[in-house]
C-alpha cells in the first residue's frame, strides 16, 4: 500500500528532474542530463507499475481511492458557503489507463529524445521542460478535483509553449508557441466559468461530491437541466481549445514547429487528449445534459471530417500529421458524445501508441534526410531505412483501421456505438466512416510518397542513414504495442467480453442516469466464425481498403493522376491547400479589429483623448483662473476692503447651509 | 482589545525613519555607505516586521497590536493597530523596500543620499497609512507618502519626468482635498477622529442620513479610486510609471496602489456601507471595463514600461471587483491579490529595470532576441509574466480565482466577464515576451549585454521563490486575513438589516454568497446547521 499511500510520488519525480535539469543542467555533460531526465521519467513509470500493482488488491468499494495532502485554497471558511480546495488526488480505473499510457510513452519518447536531440543546442533546456510536461500531465490526470486538474491543464498548457518555441531564435516557432498558449487560453475562459458554475451548483469540486450531487439533481427539470447542460457546455469548450477541436484547431498545425518527440509526446499522445478525458471523467455530469452531449457528438464528428480533408492535401509530413491528430481527436468525442466514454477512452489509448509512432517514425525520416520534411521531396527510402519503414507501416494499418491492429478495435467501437448505442444517430456513423476512409486514403498517401517510388532528393549530397539504437527501440516497443494494444477487447468480436470496455465500467456507470444493460455484441445463435466475418468485414473496413487502394492508384500506379486532379478540381483544390483559408478568416475578423479598436479608439482617442483632454484641461484652466485671480491682488485698499466683505457674507452663508445639513 | 501595551508598530513604522537620521549623518558622496546603511536598514526593518506574524493572533478579528496615546487635543489621538487585511500589506512593504533598495545600487548615481532618504520615509508613510485608526493620523501619512514620490519621479526620473510627477500629484491632491473635507465633516457629526469610535457611533447612536452617507462615500471613494486607480481615472499612472526610476515604480505599483484598495476596504464599506451598496453595481461594472480596457491598451504599447503600467490597471480592476462583490471569498481574493500584485508587478518593473539599466530605453522595438545573450534574466522575466498572467500554481491564479469564485455567488455575469482577463493577459504578456527575448537578436549591440548579475538573480530569485510559495501555500496568507474580512462582511450586513435602512429598501438586504442556481445540492447545505 505504499504507492497508494504516497501518490504524490508519482508527481514528485519528475518534477525534480525538470528542476535539477533547469537549475544546473547547463553545467551538465549530456550524459548526466540524460540520466536525470530519462531517470526520473523511469522511475515514474516503475512508480506507477507499482501503483497499479497495489491498486489491483484494492476492493471495489474502495475505488475511487483518494488521498487529500494538503490545503491549496481556503476562503471564507467560517461562512456558510465555506470554499476550500485541497490538493488531493485520486486513483481509480480511468486515472490507472492514463498513468500507464502517459508514462510509457513518455519514457519511451524520452528515450527517443536523447537521440534525436543530441547534436541540438539547450539539450538541458529541453529535457527540463519535458519532465515540466510529465509533472503536470500526471497532474492533471491524477487530480482529486477539478482545480488541481486545472493546475495540470495550464501547466501542460505552458510546456506546449515552451516546446514548441525551443528553437525560439525562429520567428515561427515563437508565433506559434504563442498561438498556441493564446488559442487554448480563450477555450480556458469558458474552462473557468465552468468550474465557476460548477462550484456553485455543487457547492465543491471534488469529483465524488460532484458526482454525488448531480445524481441527486432531477434532469427532467428545466431549471437543473439547463445547469448541468451549461457546466457540460462550458467545460467542453476549454477541451475544445486543449484538443484542438474545431473551431479552435488552428493552433496545433502550427505548434508541429516544435521538434518532432514534442509533437509525438504533447501534440499527439498526451496534452492534446487531456479534453477527452476531461468529458469522461466529468460523465456524470454529460451524461445528464443530452444537449451537451449531443454538441460533443456533433464537434467531434465534424472535426474528424474536416481536417481529415484538410490532411489530403498538404505535404509536410508533420502537417499531414497533425491534421490526422484532430481528426483523430475528433472521433475521441464522437465516442464520448455518443456515450460510449470507454471506446473513447480505448481509442484514446491505441491513439497514443501509434500516433504517437507516427510522429517518431516521422522524426526518424527527417532525422534521416538531414531536416527535410516536404514529403514532395523524399521517396524511395523503404531500403534505406528499413526499422523506419516496417514501423511506420504498422502504425499506419492501425490508424487505417486495418483488422488486427490497434486501431481497428478502436475506431471500430466507437463507429459501432455511433450507430447502436445510447446517443447513436445515424449520420453521425456515416461521416465517421467516410472520414475513415479519407484517414485511411492520406495516411497510405504519406507511406507512398515518403518511402515508395524513385528517391526525389539528391542522392549525392543527402546521407540517408538510419537513426541509432535508442531512436529505433522505442520505434518497435510502440509498434508492437500499436498492434497488440488493442487486443484486450478482441474477444468481443466472437462474442465474448471486451476486457478494456468491462475494467473501465465502474467509472462510468457508478453515477450513471440509468442503469446501462451491457449490450450484447452480435447477433445470437450465430456462430462464432460468422461474427468474425460479420465484424470484421464491416463498411468502415471495406472504406479503410478503399482508401489505400485509391492512395496506391494516385501515388504509385499513376503518379501523375493527382496534379491533373487538381487541375479538374482547381476551385476544391486550392481551399484544402489553403485549409479553407481558416486562419486568414479569423486575422481579419477578429485579431485585426481587436489590435486597431485598442490602439486607434482606446488608447488614443479615449485615454489620451478624452481623459487627459479633461486632466489637463482642467489644469490650463486653473492656471488661467489663477490669472484672474491675480487681477484681484491689485494693491487697492478699497477693492480689498470690498472683497473682504464678500467673502465674510460669502462664508457665513456657506456655514449656515452646513449646519442646516447638519442638523437636518 | 489587547490589554498588554506593545509598542511594535511604532517601531515597525518609524524604525525607517531613524535609519534616514543615520544616513543624514553620512557625507553625501559616500555612496557605498550609503546604500549599505539604506539596505541593511530597510532588512532589519523586515526582519521587524515579521515579528508581528509571530505575534498575530489569526483567529481574532479585531485590531491588535493597538496602541493608544492622546496626541493633539482632546479628538486627535495616536491611534494604531492591525488586522488581518493590514497585517500582509505591513509586511509587503517591508519586504519590497529592500528590494527595491538592491534595484537602484547601480542606476542611481546622482544625489544618492536624498534618494534613499525619500525611499525610506516613504516606507514609513505607507506603513502609517496601513496601522492608522485615527483619521487625522491616516490622512498626514497618507499624504506624507505624496511628498517623497513626486520627488523620486520628479528628481530622478526620465525624459518627461517634470510632466509626470506634476501629473501624479495634482490628481492625487484633487482626491485628498475631497477626502479631507469628508473627514472633517465626520468630525463634526462625531466629535472624534478616531476609526472603531466612528464606525461605532455611525451604526448605532448617530446614523447618517442616506445623501450626506452618499456625499462622504463618494468623497473618500474618489480619492481611493485615483490611487488605485480606477478606470476613468487611471491617466496619471502610465505616465508616472514610465518617467519614474525604478525603485519608485516598484513601490509605486507595488505598495501605493494598494492604499486605494486598502482605504475602500478600512473606510468606504465600514463607514458607508448603505451607499457602498448602492453604488457597487456601478463600481462593479468600471472595475470590469478596467479589467477589459487596461489589458487592452497594454496590448498595443510599444513602451515596456508603459504596458506593465497599464497592466496594473487591469489586475487592479481584479482587486476592486473582488471589494465590491461583497462576499468572504471574493474579499478575501482581493486582498490576496493586492500581495500578488505587488510582488509580481514589483518584479516586473525590477526586470524593466534592469534591461533600462543596460540599453536607457523602453522601446520594445530596441529589444528582440535578448534570451540569446541574457538567457537566465529572460527565463526569470517569463516566470514572472506567467505568474502575472495567472497561471496556475503560481501566486496570481489564487487571487483570481478567489475572486472569481466569490464574485460569481453573487454576479454571474460580472465574473465571466473579469475571467476574459486571464485571456487578454495573455496575449499582452506572451507579445510583448516574444518581442523582448525571443527571435535573432535585432540590434547590434544587443548581441553583447551582460545576463543577470548575482545582485539581480538575488532579488529575482527572492521574488520568483515568494511567487512560487504563495502559490502552493496561499492559507497561510488567506487564513490570518479571514476573520477580518468576515467580520467587515458581518458588520455591513447587520447595518444593512437595521430597521431604518431597511425600510428605506422596502426589502432586507442579503449580502454574501447567494445560492445561485438553486440546485438540490445548495438548498440542501443551507438547510443544514
Amino acid at each position: 500500500m505504499f504507492m497508494l499511500d504516497h501518490i504524490w510520488i508519482i508527481l514528485l519525480l519528475p518534477i525534480l528532474g525538470a528542476a535539477i535539469n533547469g537549475l544546473f543542467g547547463k553545467r551538465f555533460p549530456k550524459a548526466a542530463v540524460n540520466s536525470v531526465a530519462v531517470g526520473s521519467v523511469a522511475l515514474t513509470f516503475i512508480a506507477v507499475c507499482e501503483l497499479v500493482r497495489e491498486f489491483w488488491s484494492l476492493p471495489a468499494g474502495a475505488i475511487p481511492w483518494i488521498r487529500s495532502y494538503y490545503t491549496w485554497m481556503a476562503a471564507g471558511e467560517m461562512t456558510e458557503h465555506p470554499f476550500r480546495i485541497d490538493f488531493a488526488l485520486q486513483v481509480d480505473q480511468l486515472t490507472v489507463i492514463m498513468l500507464l499510457t502517459v508514462s510509457l510513452v513518455g519514457l519511451l519518447i524520452h528515450i527517443y529524445s536523447t537521440g534525436y536531440m543530441e547534436h541540438e543546442g539547450g539539450y538541458y533546456r529541453f529535457f527540463a521542460y519535458m519532465n515540466l510536461f510529465m509533472f503536470f500531465m500526471l497532474t492533471l490526470v491524477t487530480g482529486a478535483n477539478l482545480a488541481v486538474l486545472f493546475v495540470g491543464w495550464e501547466g501542460v498548457g505552458l510546456c506546449s509553449y515552451l516546446l514548441i518555441g525551443f528553437w525560439f531564435r525562429k520567428k515561427s516557432a515563437a508565433d506559434a508557441g504563442k498561438k498556441a498558449f493564446i488559442t487554448t487560453r480563450l477555450g480556458d475562459l469558458a474552462f473557468m466559468v465552468g468550474i465557476l458554475l460548477a462550484f456553485w451548483t455543487f457547492g465543491s469540486l471534488t469529483y465524488s461530491n460532484m458526482f454525488a450531487q448531480a445524481s441527486r439533481m432531477q434532469p427532467d427539470t428545466m431549471a437543473h437541466a439547463g445547469v448541468l447542460t451549461a457546466i457540460a457546455v462550458l467545460l467542453f469548450v476549454g477541451a475544445i481549445g486543449k484538443s484542438a477541436q474545431l473551431p479552435l484547431y488552428v493552433w496545433l498545425p502550427d505548434a508541429m514547429e516544435g521538434p518532432t518527440p514534442v509533437s509525438a509526446l504533447i501534440h499527439a499522445a498526451t496534452m492534446v487528449t487531456a479534453g477527452v478525458y476531461m468529458v469522461a471523467r466529468m460523465n456524470p455530469v454529460f451524461s445528464r445534459a443530452p444537449i451537451a452531449m449531443y454538441l460533443v457528438a456533433v464537434v467531434g464528428c465534424i472535426t474528424a471530417l474536416f481536417a481529415a480533408t484538410i490532411a489530403l492535401t498538404q505535404n509536410d509530413i508533420k502537417k499531414v500529421l497533425a491534421y490526422s491528430t484532430i481528426s483523430q481527436l475528433g472521433y475521441m468525442f464522437l465516442g464520448c458524445g455518443v456515450g460510449a466514454y470507454a471506446a473513447g477512452i480505448f481509442h484514446l489509448m491505441t491513439h497514443a501508441f501509434f500516433k504517437g509512432l507516427l510522429f517518431l517514425t516521422a522524426g526518424s525520416v527527417i532525422h534521416a534526410l538531414g531536416g527535410e520534411q516536404d514529403m514532395t521531396k523524399m521517396g524511395g527510402l523503404r531500403k534505406k531505412i528499413p526499422v523506419t519503414y516496417w514501423t511506420m507501416l504498422i502504425a499506419t494499418l492501425a490508424i487505417a483501421g486495418i483488422p488486427g491492429f490497434a486501431g481497428f478495435f478502436s475506431k471500430d467501437e466507437i463507429l459501432g456505438a455511433a450507430k447502436s448505442g445510447p446517443h447513436a444517430s445515424l449520420w453521425l456513423w456515416a461521416v465517421g466512416v467516410f472520414a475513415a476512409g479519407l484517414t485511411s486514403f492520406y495516411m497510405f498517401r504519406l507511406i507512398f510518397l515518403t518511402f515508395c517510388g524513385k528517391p526525389r532528393f539528391d542522392e549525392h549530397h543527402t546521407h540517408v542513414h538510419e537513426s541509432p539504437r535508442k531512436m529505433t527501440i522505442p520505434l518497435m516497443i510502440l509498434a508492437f504495442l500499436s498492434i497488440f494494444g488493442g487486443w484486450v477487447a478482441a474477444p468481443k468480436l466472437v462474442g465474448g467480453i471486451d476486457y478494456f470496455d468491462r475494467f473501465l465500467q465502474p467509472v462510468f456507470t457508478a453515477y450513471a442516469p440509468t442503469q446501462v444493460v451491457s449490450e450484447a455484441s452480435g447477433a445470437p445463435g450465430v456462430s462464432a466464425g460468422v461474427q468474425l466475418l460479420l465484424a470484421i468485414v464491416g463498411i468502415p473496413v471495406i472504406l479503410a481498403v478503399i482508401g489505400l487502394l485509391v492512395a496506391w492508384w494516385f501515388y504509385i500506379k499513376n503518379p501523375n493522376a493527382p496534379k491533373k486532379l487538381a487541375r479538374q478540381l482547381h476551385g476544391a483544390y486550392v481551399l484544402l491547400w489553403n485549409k479553407y483559408f481558416v486562419d486568414e478568416i479569423y486575422l481579419v475578423l477578429f485579431i485585426r479589429p481587436l489590435l486597431w479598436i485598442s490602439r486607434n479608439v482606446l488608447w488614443k482617442v479615449v485615454d489620451a483623448g478624452a481623459i487627459d483632454g479633461v486632466v489637463n484641461g482642467t489644469a490650463t484652466a486653473a492656471r488661467e483662473s489663477g490669472g484672474i485671480a491675480r487681477e484681484l491682488q491689485s494693491g487697492n485698499t478699497r477693492s480689498y476692503a470690498a472683497w473682504v466683505v464678500v467673502g465674510a457674507v460669502g462664508f457665513t452663508m456657506l456655514l449656515l447651509a452646513f449646519l442646516g445639513l447638519a442638523v437636518r | 482589545m489587547h490589554a498588554q501595551a506593545s509598542y511594535l508598530l511604532t517601531v515597525v513604522t518609524f524604525l525607517p525613519l531613524f535609519s534616514v537620521a543615520a544616513l543624514l549623518v553620512l557625507r553625501s558622496d559616500d555612496h557605498v555607505w550609503i546604500r549599505r546603511i539604506a539596505f541593511a536598514a530597510s532588512v532589519g526593518e523586515f526582519a521587524v516586521s515579521l515579528l508581528l506574524l509571530r505575534g498575530f493572533d489569526s483567529t481574532d478579528a479585531s485590531y491588535q497590536f493597538q496602541e493608544f496615546y492622546n496626541w493633539i487635543g482632546p479628538s486627535i489621538h495616536y491611534h494604531m493597530g492591525i488586522d488581518g487585511i493590514s497585517l500582509f500589506l505591513v509586511l509587503l512593504t517591508t519586504f519590497l523596500t529592500p528590494l527595491a533598495i538592491l534595484c537602484s545600487w547601480k542606476s542611481i548615481q546622482h544625489n544618492v543620499k536624498g534618494f534613499f532618504i525619500s525611499l525610506l520615509v516613504i516606507e514609513t508613510a505607507m506603513i502609517g497609512v496601513f496601522v492608522s485608526l485615527d483619521l487625522f493620523l491616516f490622512f498626514v501619512f497618507w499624504e506624507i507618502t505624496l511628498v517623497p514620490m513626486y520627488f523620486l519621479i520628479g528628481i530622478w526620473g526620465h525624459e518627461r519626468r517634470i510632466y509626470a510627477a506634476v501629473k501624479f500629484i495634482l490628481y492625487t491632491m484633487f482626491g485628498s482635498i475631497l477626502m479631507l473635507v469628508a473627514i472633517l465633516w465626520l468630525y463634526h457629526l462625531t466629535g472624534t477622529f478616531d476609526l472603531p469610535v466612528i464606525e461605532n457611533i455611525l451604526a448605532n447612536s448617530a446614523p447618517l442620513s442616506p445623501t450626506v452617507e452618499l456625499v462622504l462615500f463618494g468623497a473618500f471613494f474618489l480619492a481611493f479610486a485615483i490611487k488605485v486607480p480606477l478606470f476613468p481615472l487611471h491617466t496619471w499612472l502610465p505616465d508616472a510609471h514610465t518617467d519614474a526610476p525604478t525603485a519608485g515604480s516598484v513601490i509605486l505599483a507595488g505598495v501605493m496602489l494598494k492604499l486605494g484598495t486598502y482605504g475602500m476596504l478600512r473606510f468606504c464599506l465600514p463607514l458607508f456601507p448603505a451607499a457602498a451598496h448602492k453604488l457597487a453595481p456601478m463600481i462593479g461594472v468600471l472595475a470590469i471595463i478596467g479589467i477589459v480596457y487596461g489589458a487592452l491598451v497594454a496590448t498595443v504599447q510599444h513602451d515596456l514600461k508603459r504596458l506593465v503600467a497599464y497592466t496594473s490597471v487591469s489586475h487592479l480592476g481584479f482587486v476592486v471587483l473582488g471589494i465590491f462583490a461583497f462576499n468572504a471569498v471574493a474579499m478575501q481574493g482581493a486582498i490576496y491579490q493586492m500581495l500578488n500584485h505587488g510582488v509580481s508587478t514589483g518584479a516586473l518593473f525590477i526586470v524593466v529595470g534592469m534591461l533600462y539599466d543596460r540599453r536607457h530605453t523602453h522601446e520594445i522595438s530596441e529589444f528582440g532576441g535578448l534570451a540569446t545573450p541574457m538567457p537566465v534574466l529572460m527565463a526569470l522575466f517569463i516566470f514572472i509574466a506567467l505568474s502575472s498572467l495567472a497561471l496556475p500554481p503560481l501566486n496570481g491564479f489564487i487571487g483570481e480565482f478567489l475572486i472569481l469564485i466569490g464574485t460569481f455567488a453573487t454576479h454571474h455575469a460580472w465574473a465571466s466577464w473579469a475571467a476574459s482577463g486571464a485571456v487578454l493577459s495573455a496575449i499582452y504578456l506572451l507579445w510583448a515576451y516574444q518581442r523582448v527575448a525571443l527571435g535573432e537578436v535585432t540590434v547590434e549591440k544587443n548581441r553583447a549585454l551582460p545576463d543577470a548579475s548575482g545582485r539581480e538573480r538575488f532579488i529575482l530569485g527572492t521574488l520568483a521563490v515568494v511567487i512560487l510559495f504563495m502559490g502552493i501555500a496561499s492559507p497561510y496568507f488567506t487564513r490570518p486575513m479571514e476573520p477580518a474580512a468576515d467580520a467587515l462582511l458581518q458588520q455591513m450586513n447587520n447595518q444593512l438589516q437595521r430597521p431604518q435602512n431597511a425600510m428605506r429598501r422596502g426589502v432586507p438586504v442579503k449580502i454574501g454568497p447567494h445560492a445561485v442556481v438553486l440546485p438540490a445540492a445548495l438548498a440542501e447545505r443551507q438547510a443544514r446547521p
